[in-house]
């Protein structure tokens, strides 16, 4: 307090007049006057956010253990909007998704290939079906542990259609209408990298891409094209839609994209 | 009588409108339903950015304006009867006489100075996200942690400040025509001196 002035001292105060009468009443004062606890407020909120960004790691942790654990007895679902609550997020980059079902879902193999060929979901479950159970890791950080993911392995189409030796990439689509994937002809042959057409024990729902998606196991989770509807065999691997953006074609998990996340295969 | 000059309340309608859109972009980046709704994440990324990047402008653009400098003052210094006001809000005490403000009462006041305080702290951690080519791994993901925290805050906040206006029509009324009723004036802001 810098000035302080009795109530004698502001009789002229028009507000001296009106303000109720109690004996406890505040000093009068300029309104001007006063500490400057407002700057000093404004600063501690710009320490503190500064301190939080100091103190992430080892509070993210904590926190993550401990929604991880209470989501998992949690009937409501509200933990899932927490930060860091765990489980997957929904991204989308097209305006709407038209669904597919058993009826109207095809998977075209098409390109350097010497037979081009169109799945539907019932000749993709026909296939002999392989099931990984990984981590989940997304490129804005969040993880989801041990989700198994089944399907046809994509080499097996690949082998079905004959690719050409002038092929080095595959490119993906997807009856989003928008989004687009890519790998080099190598990746592509691995045996963590699926056609998925189930997700943690349940047929893929069209929130996460079904009813068939590309997974790609080793690398971060926008390489795993959801809606897949198209796989072409390419001279060259031509980026996908994030990857045009920025995003790193060989987007191995914990080796690329500038992080460090620990590898999940 | 007046309350508010057209400079001070533009400053107001300003930021109002680039906080809506910045909050309702970053739910729709970040509530499943709505990112499920609404698709198009590169263009919602985008506007989720310019309008956190030009949440300051109106305020600066403020400074030109005496009357908003002089607000600034007012909200800046707390006097004895801040200090009370504060006590009387903890203690629930519902007496006119324990809840004195000037212009601004107390509430307002912590209220201006933490939301400044927070949106920096937003523009900061948002911008190590978004130029994340210009800083190291570890910086992004704790910027990540505290801007996702904050936001979540931070909307609480925003619902207090939004639901508090509806209470009380006439304080509606100061900020949107820059008027207000001297009776209101007399009984909410007995110290501000006209």
């Amino acid at each position: 307090m810098t000035t302080e002035h009795g109530d004698a001292a502001h009789a002229g105060d028009p507000a001296a007049g009106r303000a109720p009468a109690d004996d406890r009443g505040p000093a009068r004062q300029p309104e001007a006057d006063g500490a400057p606890v407002g700057r000093r407020l404004v600063l501690g909120t710009l320490a503190l956010g500064a301190l939080g960004v100091a103190a992430a790691p080892p509070l993210q942790r904590g926190l993550e253990a401990f929604l991880g654990a209470a989501s998992d007895k949690d009937p409501t679902g509200l933990t899932q909007l927490l930060p860091n609550g765990g489980g997957f997020r929904y991204y989308s980059v097209a305006a709407s998704v038209p669904r597919k079902d058993t009826s109207s879902y095809r998977l075209t193999v098409t390109g350097l290939v010497d037979r081009p060929a169109t799945y539907t979901l019932a000749e993709l479950r026909a296939q002999p079906q392989t099931r990984l159970v990984r981590d989940v890791q997304c490129v804005t950080g969040w993880r989801v542990p041990d989700t198994p993911f089944e399907g046809v392995r994509l080499a097996r189409l690949l082998d079905a259609a004959g690719v050409r030796p002038d092929a080095r990439a595959v490119r993906f689509t997807c009856f989003d209408g928008t989004y687009s994937e890519s790998l080099t002809l190598q990746q592509a042959r691995r045996s963590d990298v699926l056609v998925a057409l189930r997700m943690q024990d349940k047929d893929l729902s069209h929130t996460h891409g079904g009813p068939a998606r590309l997974y790609v196991a080793p690398m971060y989770f926008y390489k795993s094209a959801k809606w897949l509807s198209g796989i072409e065999l390419t001279a060259r691997v031509e980026p996908g839609y994030w990857e045009l953006k920025g995003y790193d074609v060989d987007a191995w998990v914990g080796r690329s994209n500038g992080r460090s996340d620990d590898p999940t295969a | 009588m007046r309350r508010f000059s057209l400079g001070e309340r533009w400053v107001h309608r300003g930021t109002a409108w680039l906080m809506v859109v910045c909050v309702l972009s970053a739910a729709c980046l970040y509530v499943p339903q709505l990112a499920e709704l609404v698709g198009r994440r590169a263009l919602v990324v985008d506007v989720h950015k310019w309008s956190g990047v030009l949440l300051p402008v109106p305020f600066l653009a403020g400074l030109a304006s005496r009357a908003f400098r002089a607000d600034l003052r007012l909200l800046n210094r707390y006097g004895a009867h801040d200090r009370r006001w504060l006590s009387a809000v903890r203690r629930r005490d519902p007496r006119p006489a324990a809840r004195w403000a000037g212009k601004f009462n107390a509430g307002q006041k912590v209220y201006a100075a933490w939301v400044g305080g927070a949106v920096l702290v937003m523009l900061g951690t948002g911008l190590v996200m978004w130029r994340t080519e210009l800083f190291p791994l570890l910086w992004r993901t704790s910027s990540t942690f505290v801007h996702d925290w904050l936001a979540l805050t931070l909307g609480l906040v925003l619902l207090g400040h939004i639901a508090l206006a509806l209470r009380d029509p006439e304080a509606r009324r100061g900020m949107r025509t820059g008027s207000v009723d001297p009776e209101w004036a007399d009984r909410e802001h007995p110290l501000w001196r006209r």
